[in-house]
């Protein structure tokens, strides 16, 4: 049995979302096999990271954030696991699992919002990575949660470019 | 030993013991006919791509073993998608090989460039485009090895031009080892707990139903059914796609469930206390409006597949399983039901108040589809295999034809695809030569892909075809007579044109025409006098005939529409 889904708080990630990481054989069209999987079932991805997988060239790890409202998870894994190319599905629970994301973004550094603006990014543990004349670009890698959060906060001012990446997740030790 | 990929290709297939393809040349495709000249394989060349699929179905319901095709790239390709939905659909183990334009050409929208795995992702178990020469082995072994075991299904093998023109090192994969398929594990082994759990669901029912479907022909168990079945004395319905994997003529067989089912067969799901789901999906033709099926039954799933569970109904118990090992466990644990006479009271009364009816045929015709079906049963030699189309004349070859053993039942269900039934039928002909192949087909889905008599006729192949000609396409006008106020929008085909006769005879057959009863038994006899060609017999039959019963879509199984004769007597 699967655990239970997490009810989040923050209010990007679905109410009811779960976490698959997805060991894949690394071949041509396996992306595209887990995406039309997932669109002709009519089930929702909300984020999707993929990368080699550790030392192994022969394996990529998809991790999908899977809204789990959209179906039962229980029929998400089993379609999932029929592709040939998946090799392992790990089913996790948020609460289960430690979920880390990273957030990139450039902001105008005007003179009008200046120290405001270099607060939030003070307070939200964001680090400035690249320095242009009249903007910087800062990180924040943590937790899904932590990137709503200066999301939100960037959302007050104007002209802001901010990309994430999805996010990745491991199970948690204790 | 140096071969040609070509070469590799054919030889491969030679070492699955592949006997027959079903195909059609092209460019792309062109360097494996060559060594084809050479081989042992019998090739069988179709008039249409779609033809080739079928007929490769055909082959692999009625075998057991699986169907090849192979076509060239680009309109090749696209013409075989139909047969590889079908096949998807009914999990029909399929080796679909298709010609790709040469590697470097990929992407560049060249002559008859198609992405036929990217369209067929969807509809096959899995699909490989094969990248060098050397690869072809282990791309054939793994191909039939994924076809039919698990699940079966279609797999596509797309062969760019350059890689069947390249040499190669021969070799065979020694072992599934070298398939290369870290991911597919199609056996688990029996899960002990659950078939526990599903024995003492046995002995606490009342009211238990044998739910067969296509799983337990696919997985061969139908001798085990039969012993389950009758040391427990259960009643058993076997599905549009399990028709023949228990003999209709046993005792305990209440004979198809679903929207054209039987009536007792309906009824005792809908009033079951336990359904024992052997290999089937819960199909919404069989369901009806879902919360309304067998509201009061609890369910033990047996599936090779662990995706269909509470996909579409809640199990009690789900035991991944293929159906005979898990009935073998079950008799293995002498799982027992309660007494079930008042239960077979009950549906001994259903069968008597409610047999399969239909109107008294008239000397004069038109005739009557259900009694030209059986009139033909009750003239053809035992084990006769039936193949049909899809409409009115399948729902009525499913009721009123009686099967006996796998095999002789070859049928669209979950795709529906029109057009299936003269290919089918070619395809089980040349699996099983021995036996005599009817296909029961309407005049629909004849004229779409009737040019296979061609094919059957240059090949030997003499398989027998009763067009139940009521020159509409029946099925179609039954909903619109019956739910669109009889308003017919676009349904009329006429019974003359094409004159189905001259057609057969066109095509090298023997066609026959039967209006009245006389010449109906007329036309039957001398179908089966002739064993060298194949007859076309255009059966001119009732237009406003219909399906009876019936449950309307998305109604409740308890809404079951009986045949007019029968209506009024209804408690
Ligand atoms: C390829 C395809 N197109 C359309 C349909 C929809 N359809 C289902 S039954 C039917 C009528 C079939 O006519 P015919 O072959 O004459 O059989 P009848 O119902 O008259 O026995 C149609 C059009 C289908 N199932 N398959
Ligand atoms: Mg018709």
């Amino acid at each position: 049995m699967s655990p239970e889904p997490y009810l989040g708080e923050v209010s990007r990630t679905p109410v009811r979302h779960h976490i698959l990481s997805v060991l894949v054989e690394n071949k041509a069209g396996v992306l595209a096999r887990i995406a039309g999987l997932f669109a002709r079932r009519g089930f929702n991805i909300y984020s999707l990271a993929v990368a080699p997988a550790e030392s192994h060239a022969r394996f990529s790890r998809v991790t999908i954030v899977v809204d789990a409202e959209s179906a039962p998870l229980e029929q998400i894994v089993g379609q999932l696991d029929k592709l040939v190319n998946v090799v392992a599905i790990n089913d996790l629970a948020p609460r289960d699992a430690v979920e880390r994301e990273l957030l990139l973004a450039t902001l105008p550094l005007g003179d009008e919002h200046r120290s405001a603006m270099l607060d939030t990014i003070t307070k939200a543990g964001a680090s400035i990575v690249d320095v242009g004349p009249t903007s910087v670009t800062v990180m924040l890698a943590g937790t899904p949660g932590a990137c709503d959060e200066l999301e939100r906060a960037l959302e007050d001012f104007a002209e802001v470019e901010l990309h994430r990446t999805g996010r990745v997740a491991l199970p948690r030790l204790g | 030993m140096q071969l040609t990929g070509a070469q590799a290709l054919i030889r491969s297939l030679e070492q699955e013991g592949v006997d027959t393809i079903f195909g059609l040349p092209g460019g792309a495709i062109l360097p494996v006919y060559d060594p084809l000249l050479d081989s042992s394989i019998r090739h069988i060349l179709v008039r249409h791509e779609q033809g080739a699929g079928h007929m490769a179905e055909g082959y692999a319901l009625a075998t057991g073993r699986p169907g090849v095709a192979m076509v060239t790239s680009g309109p090749g390709a696209t013409n075989i998608v139909t047969p590889i939905g079908n096949a998807h659909m009914d999990s029909t183990p399929l080796v679909v090989i298709t010609g790709q334009v040469a590697t470097a050409s990929i992407g560049t929208d060249a002559f008859q460039e198609c992405d036929i795995t990217g369209i067929t992702m969807g509809i096959t178990k899995h699909n490989f485009l094969v990248q060098s020469a050397q690869e072809i082995p282990r791309a054939v072994a793994a191909a039939f090895h994924l076809a039919t075991t698990g699940r079966p299904g279609p797999v596509l093998i797309d062969v760019p031009k350059d890689v069947t023109q390249s040499m190669m090192d021969w070799w065979y994969p020694a072992s599934i080892e070298e398939y290369d398929l870290p991911g597919y594990r199609p056996e688990i082994p029996l899960d002990q707990e659950a078939v526990e759990r599903a024995v003492a669901l046995i002995a606490e029912s009342e009211r238990p139903v044998l739910y067969v479907g296509g799983g337990t022909l696919k997985s061969r168990a139908s001798q085990e059914l039969l012993a389950f079945a009758e040391r427990t004395g259960m009643p058993v319905v076997t599905t549009l796609m399990a028709r023949g994997a228990f003999p209709d003529s046993h005792e305990q067989h209440l004979g198809m469930p679903g929207m054209h089912g039987m009536y007792t067969a309906v009824t005792a799901i809908q009033k079951s206390d336990l359904l024992i789901s052997l290999g089937a999906r819960f199909d919404d033709r069989v369901t009806g409006k879902i919360p309304a099926f067998a509201a009061g039954a609890k369910v033990i799933h047996v599936d090779i597949d662990k995706a269909e569970f509470n996909k579409v109904r809640h199990a009690d118990v789900a035991i991944q399983s293929n159906v005979a090992a898990a009935l073998v466990a079950f008799d293995a644990a002498q799982a027992t039901p309660r007494n079930l006479d008042v239960w077979w009271k009950a549906i001994n009364d259903w069968r008597d108040q409610y047999p399969l009816v239909y109107d008294e045929p008239t000397a004069d015709g038109p005739l009557r589809p259900q009694h030209v079906i059986e009139a033909i049963a009750a003239k053809a030699a035992p084990g006769t295999i039936v193949a049909s189309g899809v409409g009115q004349h399948q729902m009525w070859a499913s009721q009123h034809w009686k099967f006996e053993e796998p095999g002789t039942w070859i049928n669209s269900g979950g795709a529906g695809t029109m057009g299936f039934g003269v290919p089918a039928a070619i395809g089980a002909k040349v699996g099983r030569p021995e036996r005599t192949v009817w296909c029961i087909d309407g005049d629909g889905c004849f004229q779409m892909t009737a040019q296979e008599l061609t094919t059957a006729r240059s090949e030997g192949i003499p398989i027998k075809v009763a067009i139940l000609n009521n020159a509409y396409l029946g099925m179609v006008r039954q909903w619109q007579e019956m739910f669109y106020e009889e308003r017919y929008s676009e349904v009329y085909l006429s019974a003359d044109l094409p004159d189905y006769v001259k057609w057969a005879e066109a095509m090298g057959c023997v066609g026959l025409r039967a209006r009245t009863l006389k010449e109906m038994h007329e036309v039957i006899d001398e179908a089966n006098t002739i064993n060298d060609v194949p007859v076309v017999i255009d059966f001119r039959t009732d237009a406003e005939e219909k399906v009876f019963p019936m449950v309307a879509a998305g109604a409740s199984n308890d809404d079951i529409i009986v045949h007019p004769l029968q209506r009024g007597e209804r408690r």
